[in-house]
């Protein structure tokens, strides 16, 4: 009991500090993905007034009074910009509108909906404030949506967007489902051999596989290129053994981005593999032997369903670390190569759209869930 | 199999190997331009790298931030794992998987994750804030790697100590501790290894001057590709691996001293 409590006063500073620092952090990003602060922060009253409002028609005079005095503000506060900003990205048209309000605005007087009419058109037309009445909610789904090519219409209804996205996302589930494919073939056979070889060989075999697995994946990012450009070492072995007649381009393609990445998530595949493989007890295959089985019967009906669980592993790791790659296709990939995380650091660092960046890691997040899932799942009815 | 296996294998470690081999001769060529193989052997990129005061506050900057990352995975890994170590309670699966979640999330989402946090608290574009990032994504090495050395080692000792006279603080200092240290050097420099490699949430918090090494390597990179990133390339490799290895072994010797 003693001991029970010591244990609880040691653990507690860590996980306090990982929930701080880490699952809090992450329930922001899920936040971010759906919130929607700016058009509430800037103009609270107008806010206010057009969830209040039922959404048919055009909305009563408080809501045009209350922006007409709170566009001046916001402009004013320089909190405007982040809410032009924001809702030009789902619907064009809207920042110039909201500037060109904000500055008549103070020129006008009551009935304000008539001096709105007067300056834009588009102030008469029911859709625009259906549109303002859906900024105005504490959180939005266009993020979300967006990242799988979907928007909602002026009602609210869901519909297909710009196909932008989704061919991203299939890509970079193809580019991560063939890299654990070929990590499998290549690292089932090695592993198998680990197991197999005498011990100061096996060492040497390890030290091959770690080495690398301990160098940055910038290194060897880095290190591709050299080796796959125009007049790199491996177009001039190809062209020199008559392979070739000139030098291809190997980089910017999709072949390049593969090879390297199986190159970084191989030791992911191999060394799971390997733990389970030489676990599997030799007497086993022994006995198999004894009672007639050939090769092929033994690895198929022994060895293969005993290694599964390192098998499922491995492809779980290899398909979660590959998911979520950037460094590799950014720097070796073509336009057409990069994946999920590319669009993550754009909208981060680039376009400054927080919201679209979250929605993006939120959606790798849940993949990635599944997938964790899944194999465990696989795992347990291989257990059984 | 035994058949395909002596020719899949060799294929397979030279592909592994292969990056490794061309850094080395890459950053050693004596031309102008990336050569492989080089045009002639020379240390006249390694002098670019030493004279270029970048790379020399790159390095600085990422010794800062590897040091205190390792300093904070330490003060909260150890004692975390000697507590796991010490007690079976309900919810230590839980405990566990927690520790090692920063490592089960895809890298851009904990990246992305650890910038809005730290974005938050308004350290987002310093070094400290980095540092404290790294953090996060080191303690897991900590963990397992202190709990590892002290698997073989029954909490009865501590029991032993008491009935011999020793207070609770002296039985932590006199056992716990040293038969755990090998477990702490090897997470203390697995920690500093993982933050010395990191690019991901460098690539979000950092700002232009606070650049750490692999940050520089990347802005060079994506600038123009010198040999010179080569040399750096190098020089960073041997460190990763040294610091690697070591903790490898020193992993692997409490196995033969407990």
């Amino acid at each position: 009991m003693n001991d029970r409590r010591t244990a609880f006063v040691l653990i507690t500073p860590l996980m306090a500090a990982l929930a701080l620092a880490f699952l809090l952090p992450l329930g922001l990003t899920l936040w971010r993905a759906v919130a929607n602060p700016e058009f509430r922060d800037a103009m609270p009253r107008a806010a206010h007034l057009l969830r209040a409002w039922d959404g048919t028609g055009l909305p009563p005079e408080p809501v045009f009074a209350a922006l007409a005095t709170e566009l001046p503000g916001a402009q004013a506060a320089q909190t405007l910009g982040a809410v032009t900003r924001r809702l030009n990205e789902e619907r064009s048209g809207m920042r110039s509108l909201l500037l060109a309000t904000a500055r008549a605005a103070p020129g006008m007087e009551a009935p304000y909906a008539a001096g709105f009419a007067t300056l834009d058109p588009a102030w008469a037309d029911p859709a625009t404030w259906r549109f303002l009445r859906r900024a105005a909610s504490p959180m939005t789904a266009a993020w979300l949506l967006r990242a799988v090519d979907l928007a909602q219409d002026d009602a609210g209804r869901v519909i297909a967007a710009e196909a932008l996205f989704r061919p991203m996302l299939l890509r970079t589930l193809s580019i991560a489902a063939t890299v654990t494919l070929i990590c499998l073939l290549l690292g089932y056979p090695l592993a198998w051999h680990l197991t197999r070889m005498r011990p100061e060989h096996a060492r040497i075999v390890r030290a091959l596989i770690l080495v690398p697995f301990w160098s940055s994946i910038l290194v060897r990012s880095a290190a591709w290129i050299a080796l796959l450009q125009r007049d790199g070492a491996v177009n001039a072995a190809l062209v020199g053994s008559g392979l070739l007649d000139a030098p291809a381009q190997l980089l910017f393609t999709r072949g390049a981005v593969l090879l390297a990445m199986v190159q970084v998530l191989l030791p992911f595949m191999v060394l799971p593999l390997a733990a389970v493989m030489g676990r599997i007890e030799p007497r086993l295959m022994l006995a198999a032997t004894g009672l007639g089985a050939g090769p092929v019967a033994l690895f198929l009906r022994v060895f293969l369903p005993l290694s599964l669980p390192g098998v499922a592993a491995g492809c779980a790791i290899v398909f979660t670390v590959a998911a979520g790659f950037y460094v590799t296709p950014a720097l070796i990939g073509g336009a057409r190569d990069q994946m999920v995380g590319s669009f993550v650091v754009f909208f981060t660092n680039q376009t400054i759209n927080w919201g679209m960046a979250a929605a993006l890691s939120a959606l790798l997040l849940a993949l990635v869930g599944l997938v964790a899932l899944l194999s465990r799942n696989a795992l347990r009815r291989i257990a059984a | 199999m035994r058949r395909i296996v002596a020719i899949t294998t060799p294929l397979t470690l030279l592909l592994l190997i292969a990056p490794l081999l061309a850094v080395i001769p890459a950053g050693l060529t004596g031309g102008e331009t990336l050569a492989l193989p080089p045009e002639g052997l020379s240390l006249r990129w390694w002098k670019v790298l030493a004279e270029d005061p970048r790379w020399g506050e790159a390095l600085l900057n990422s010794l800062l931030v590897g040091m205190g990352a390792t300093v904070v995975s330490l003060a909260l890994g150890v004692p975390a794992a000697i507590g796991l170590w010490l007690a079976r309670f309900p919810g230590r699966g839980v405990v566990l998987a927690l520790c090692a979640l920063p490592l089960a999330v895809p890298s851009v989402t904990a990246a992305l994750a650890l910038y809005f946090g730290l974005a938050a608290i308004g350290l987002a574009n310093s070094l400290a804030g980095l540092a404290l990032a790294h953090a996060v994504l080191g303690v897991p090495f900590v963990v397992i790697a202190v709990l590892a050395s002290l698997r073989m080692v029954d909490p009865v000792l501590l029991r032993a100590a008491a009935a011999s006279g020793a207070t609770r603080p002296a039985a932590y200092a006199r056992i716990v501790i040293p038969l755990a240290s090998p477990g702490i050097a090897a997470g203390g420099l697995f920690a500093f290894a993982a933050s010395f490699d990191e690019l991901m949430v460098a690539i979000f918090v950092t700002a232009p001057g606070a650049f750490t090494l692999p940050r520089q390597m990347y802005a060079g990179i994506r600038e123009q590709l010198s040999p010179a990133i080569f040399a750096a390339a190098t020089f960073v490799t041997v460190l990763a691996i040294t610091l690697m290895w070591t903790a490898e072994t020193l992993a692997r010797r409490r196995v033969r001293g407990a």
